[in-house]
C-alpha cells in the first residue's frame, strides 16, 4: 500500500500535465478551425521541382 | 496565377463546391491598417478541401508583401496579413481567379464574445474532465476494496478526491452557478438551480462524509456531472455562434461598398455603412444600390425585384425615390442619401421585423418545456424523499444521503445533451447540403410547419424572363437583338439570350420606360413598349411583352415568362403530397403570379400584396392556427419573413431577409426546401426520442434512488449509461431519406 504515496501523485501529475496541455492548445486556437486542421495533414509542403510553371 | 485559365483549375478539385459567382465589390475599404502592416479578412466561398487549402494560401502567400495568409475552412474565412504596396483587389482577385467567391468580411464584435465563452467553456469542460478521470481512478479503487479496504485508506482516498473535486467543480461549475443565482434573484427557477444545487449539496456531503470517515462519497459523481453539462453547453455554444457566424457572413456577401462623391466631386469607395444621409452618390450601371437615395441627376430605369416583388424595372427620373437592393439598369445615376427611417415603407418594415422578434423570442422549445415540467418534480421528489426517510426515523445524516443521491442521479446529463447534440449533427448535415441554419431551435418551428407561403419574383422564379419559344420566328429574334444588345433591360437581356452572339445596331438610343430606338440602314428601328412602338394588340395575358417595329409599320410581338427555377413544380407537389397547404403571396401583378400559380398547381394566390398586406394574410393564418412557413428573398418580405411560424430565404436575397429568416439555402434549384423540411422533422423526432429516453432513465433511477438504494458506483453507471445513449441516439445515421439527399 505505500506505493500509493508515490502513485497517486504521478497519476495526477501526469494528469495535469494532460490538461495544461489542453488548456494551452485551446488557448492557442487549435480548435477554431477542427475542419481545415483534418485537411492541413494532407497538403504536400515539398513542392516539385520549380521549373514548373504552376503547381499543376 | 495566370496559367490557371482552364476550367478544371477553378473552384474546389473535389467538385463539390461550384464556386457561386463573386461579389466583384470593391474590398479597399475593408483593409485595416496599423502601423504599416495592413489586414484583411476575406470570407471565402466554395473552399472544401486540402486542395482548396493549399492553393489559395499557397497563391496568397506568393505575393509580394504578404507574410501571412491563413483560411479556416470551418468558417471560409481567410486572414492575409501583408505590408507594401500590394492593394487588396489584388489579394481578392487572386482568389477569385483560382475559382472561389469572395467577398470582404468585416469582423464584428459579438463573434469575439462569443469565442471567449466557446474557450472558456471547453477550459471549464477540460477541468472537469480531469477531475472526473481522476477522482474516478481514485473511486474505483474505493468501491474494487469495497469491505478490504481499511478506514484509514478509505478516508485518504476521499480527502485526495476531495481536494481534486471541490476546487475542480467550483471552477468549472461556475457557468450553472452564475445563472442559477441570476434567476434565482429574480425568483424564479431554471435548469441550472437543480443542477448548481445537486453539485453543491454533493461536495458538501461528501465534505462532512469524508470527516466522518463514512463510507460513502459523491466526489465523483458531482465532477462527472459537470462535465457531462459542460459538454452539451459547449456543443449549444459552438452551434450557436457557427450559425451567428454563417448569418454574419451571409450579410457579409453583400457588404457593399458605395462610391461616393466629395465635395470636389472625387469618387471615392466607401462601406455602405458609413455613407450619412445627404452624401452624393454615384451608381454605375448595372450596380445594385446599396443605401437609399433620392436621384438628382441621371434617368433609366432599376430593377426594383427585390424591394417590392414587381418582376418589371421601374423608370426613374431625377426626384425619383429609390431602395437599396434596387439594380440600376440603366446609365450611371448621381443621388443623394437618405436616412433609412424617413421613409414609409422602411419603417414598417423594420416595425415588422421588431414585432416578428419579439414573437420568436417567446418560443418556448422542447428543452423549456421538458425542464419547466422537471424543475419542480425533482425538487419535490427530493424534498418528499428527505421527509418520508425522517419519519421513517433513519436519522438526518442518511435521509440527507439518500436525498442528494436522489437529486444525482435525476440531475439532467441526458436532458441537456438531448437537444443540442441533435441540433449540432442537424445543422453539420445541413450545411454541407448549402443551408445555413440561423438558430438551433428554428429546426423546432421548421419541423412543425403545415402552411407554407411562397414570394414568387425571385423565390420562385428565377427573378429573369426568358422568352417563350416559339413565340416570334427566329431570324425576328435575331433582328429585334441587335437593338437589344445595346441594353440591361432584362427582357432586352433575355431577348439577347435567345437569339445568340450577334451583332450590336449603332446608335441605339434608350428612352427610359419607353424602349430603344435605331437607325438600321438608314430606317427607323424600335423595340420597346406598346405604345411606343404603335402596336395596338395591347393584351393582359400574365406574360411580358416588348414589341419591335421596322420602318415598313409592320409590328411584332415577343411574349416572355418568368422562368421558374429548377426544380420547382418537383418541389410544389412534393410539398402538396405531404400535406401542407402552399400559397403564394407576391408583390407582382395578378395575371403573372396566377401565371406561375397555375403552372405549379397552386390554389391559393394574392397578388399586389404590400408588406402590410402580407403580414395581414400570415395574422390571419396565423389566427386560423396554422404554423406558416414564409420563403421569400425580397424587402418586401422581410416582415412577413419575421412575423412567420419559420422562415426561409434564397441565397439571394436581401440582406434583411435573411437576418429576419431562420435559415438561408444556397443554390439556383429549390430541392433544398424539401430536405429542409425532411432534416428538420428528423431532427425533431431525434429530440423527442431523447427526451423519452431520458425520461425512461429517470423512471427507473428515480425509485431505485428514494429506496436507497443508489450508491455512489450507482450514480456513476447510470449517469454515464444515460448521457452515452442519448448522444449515440442523436448521432446515428438516419436510415432514409437523408441518404438519398
Amino acid at each position: 500500500m505505500t506505493g500509493l504515496i508515490y502513485l497517486i501523485p504521478v497519476a495526477l501529475l501526469l494528469g495535469l500535465l494532460g490538461l495544461g496541455a489542453f488548456i494551452w492548445a485551446t488557448k492557442s486556437g487549435q480548435f477554431d478551425d477542427p475542419e481545415g486542421a483534418r485537411y492541413r495533414i494532407l497538403i504536400d509542403e515539398d513542392k516539385p521541382l520549380p521549373d514548373k510553371p504552376d503547381e499543376r | 496565377m495566370n496559367a490557371m485559365t482552364d476550367i478544371e483549375a477553378a473552384g474546389c478539385p473535389s467538385g463539390l463546391a461550384p464556386a457561386s459567382s463573386g461579389g466583384g465589390t470593391d474590398v479597399s475599404a475593408f483593409v485595416i491598417e496599423k502601423g504599416g502592416a495592413k489586414t484583411l479578412s476575406l470570407s471565402v466561398r466554395g473552399a472544401k478541401c486540402a486542395g482548396c487549402l493549399s492553393k489559395i494560401e499557397g497563391a496568397v502567400g506568393a505575393l509580394p508583401g504578404v507574410s501571412t495568409a491563413r483560411l479556416n475552412l470551418s468558417n471560409g474565412r481567410l486572414d492575409v496579413r501583408w505590408s507594401g504596396g500590394v492593394d487588396a483587389n489584388t489579394i481578392a482577385g487572386t482568389v477569385s481567379d483560382l475559382g472561389y467567391g469572395v467577398s470582404a468580411f468585416d469582423p464584428d464584435k459579438g463573434d469575439a464574445a462569443a469565442k471567449k465563452e466557446e474557450r472558456d467553456l471547453l477550459i471549464a469542460m477540460g477541468v472537469a474532465a480531469f477531475a472526473a478521470a481522476n477522482v474516478m481512478l481514485l473511486s474505483v479503487s474505493v468501491w474494487a476494496g469495497h469491505g478490504e479496504m481499511g478506514e484509514t485508506t478509505r478516508r485518504a482516498m476521499h480527502a485526495i478526491s476531495g481536494a481534486i473535486a471541490i476546487p475542480a467543480a467550483l471552477f468549472s461549475g461556475r457557468v450553472f452557478f452564475k445563472s442559477a443565482w441570476n434567476v434565482l434573484k429574480r425568483g424564479h427557477a431554471n435548469m441550472d438551480v437543480p443542477i448548481s444545487l445537486a453539485v453543491l449539496l454533493a461536495l458538501g456531503v461528501s465534505v462532512a462524509e469524508t470527516i466522518r470517515g463514512g463510507e460513502h462519497a459523491y466526489f465523483d459523481a458531482s465532477v462527472m456531472l459537470l462535465f457531462f453539462l459542460l459538454v452539451g453547453r459547449f456543443l449549444d455554444a459552438r452551434l450557436r455562434r457557427r450559425t451567428h457566424a454563417a448569418a454574419h457572413d451571409l450579410a457579409a456577401l453583400q457588404s457593399h461598398t458605395v462610391t461616393r462623391l466629395d465635395t470636389t466631386g472625387l469618387a471615392k469607395s466607401v462601406r455602405a455603412s458609413d455613407v450619412a444621409a445627404g452624401d452624393l452618390i454615384l451608381v454605375a450601371p448595372g450596380e445594385r444600390l446599396a443605401v437609399d437615395m433620392d436621384i438628382i441627376d441621371g434617368a433609366g430605369e432599376v430593377d426594383e425585384s427585390l424591394v417590392s416583388g414587381e418582376s418589371l424595372p421601374r423608370a426613374i427620373a431625377p426626384g425619383a425615390r429609390v431602395f437599396a437592393g434596387s439594380v440600376n439598369l440603366g446609365q450611371s445615376i448621381r443621388g443623394r442619401a437618405i436616412s433609412p427611417a424617413s421613409d414609409s415603407l422602411l419603417a414598417d418594415i423594420a416595425r415588422m421585423l421588431e414585432a416578428g422578434e419579439q414573437r420568436r423570442s417567446t418560443y418556448r422549445r422542447i428543452a423549456d418545456k421538458a425542464v419547466s415540467l422537471y424543475v419542480p418534480l425533482v425538487h419535490t421528489t427530493a424534498a418528499l424523499t428527505f421527509i418520508g426517510w425522517m419519519l421513517a426515523g433513519i436519522g438526518v445524516r442518511d435521509a440527507l444521503l439518500i436525498a442528494v443521491s436522489t437529486l444525482i442521479i435525476t440531475c439532467p446529463c441526458a436532458l441537456a445533451l438531448a437537444a443540442p447534440v441533435v441540433q449540432v449533427v442537424t445543422a453539420g448535415r445541413l450545411f454541407r447540403k448549402g443551408v445555413y441554419l440561423k438558430s438551433g431551435d428554428a429546426l423546432e418551428r421548421l419541423a412543425t410547419c403545415d402552411h407554407v407561403v411562397f414570394d414568387k419574383t425571385g423565390t420562385l422564379t428565377l427573378g429573369d424572363a426568358e422568352l417563350v419559344p416559339g413565340s416570334a420566328p427566329q431570324e425576328l429574334v435575331v433582328k429585334a437583338a441587335r437593338l437589344a444588345r445595346a441594353s440591361r433591360h432584362p427582357l432586352s437581356r433575355a431577348l439577347v439570350a435567345a437569339a445568340g452572339p450577334g451583332p450590336v445596331a449603332e446608335h441605339v438610343r434608350e428612352h427610359p420606360g419607353l424602349g430603344l430606338e435605331a437607325e438600321i440602314d438608314g430606317r427607323t428601328v424600335r423595340l420597346g413598349s406598346a405604345d411606343w412602338v404603335g402596336a395596338d394588340d395591347v393584351t393582359y395575358d400574365g406574360k411580358l411583352h416588348i414589341w419591335y417595329s421596322e420602318a415598313d409599320g409592320q409590328v411584332y410581338r415577343f411574349d416572355f415568362e418568368d422562368a421558374l427555377r429548377p426544380g420547382s413544380e418537383e418541389m410544389a407537389a412534393e410539398l402538396q403530397a405531404r400535406g401542407m397547404d402552399l400559397e403564394i403571396l407576391s408583390g407582382d401583378r395578378a395575371s403573372a403570379v396566377a401565371d406561375v400559380a397555375s403552372r405549379l398547381g397552386i390554389e391559393h394566390w394574392q397578388a399586389a400584396a404590400s408588406p402590410a398586406d402580407k403580414a395581414a394574410r400570415l395574422e390571419a393564418l396565423r389566427a386560423e392556427g396554422r404554423k406558416v412557413l414564409m420563403i421569400g428573398d425580397g424587402l418586401n418580405d422581410a416582415g412577413s419573413l419575421a412575423l412567420a411560424h419559420a422562415s426561409l430565404a434564397p441565397g439571394g436575397a436581401m440582406d434583411v431577409s435573411q437576418s429576419a429568416s431562420d435559415a438561408v439555402y444556397t443554390g439556383a434549384g429549390l430541392e433544398a426546401i424539401l430536405s429542409i423540411l425532411d432534416t428538420a422533422r428528423g431532427a425533431r423526432l431525434r429530440m423527442l426520442q431523447n427526451f423519452s429516453l431520458a425520461a425512461l432513465y429517470n423512471m427507473i433511477a428515480v425509485p431505485v434512488a428514494v429506496a436507497g438504494f443508489a450508491t455512489p458506483l450507482v450514480a456513476a453507471i447510470a449517469m454515464s449509461a444515460s448521457s452515452l445513449i442519448v448522444t449515440l441516439n442523436a448521432i446515428r445515421p438516419s436510415r432514409r431519406k437523408e441518404a438519398a439527399a
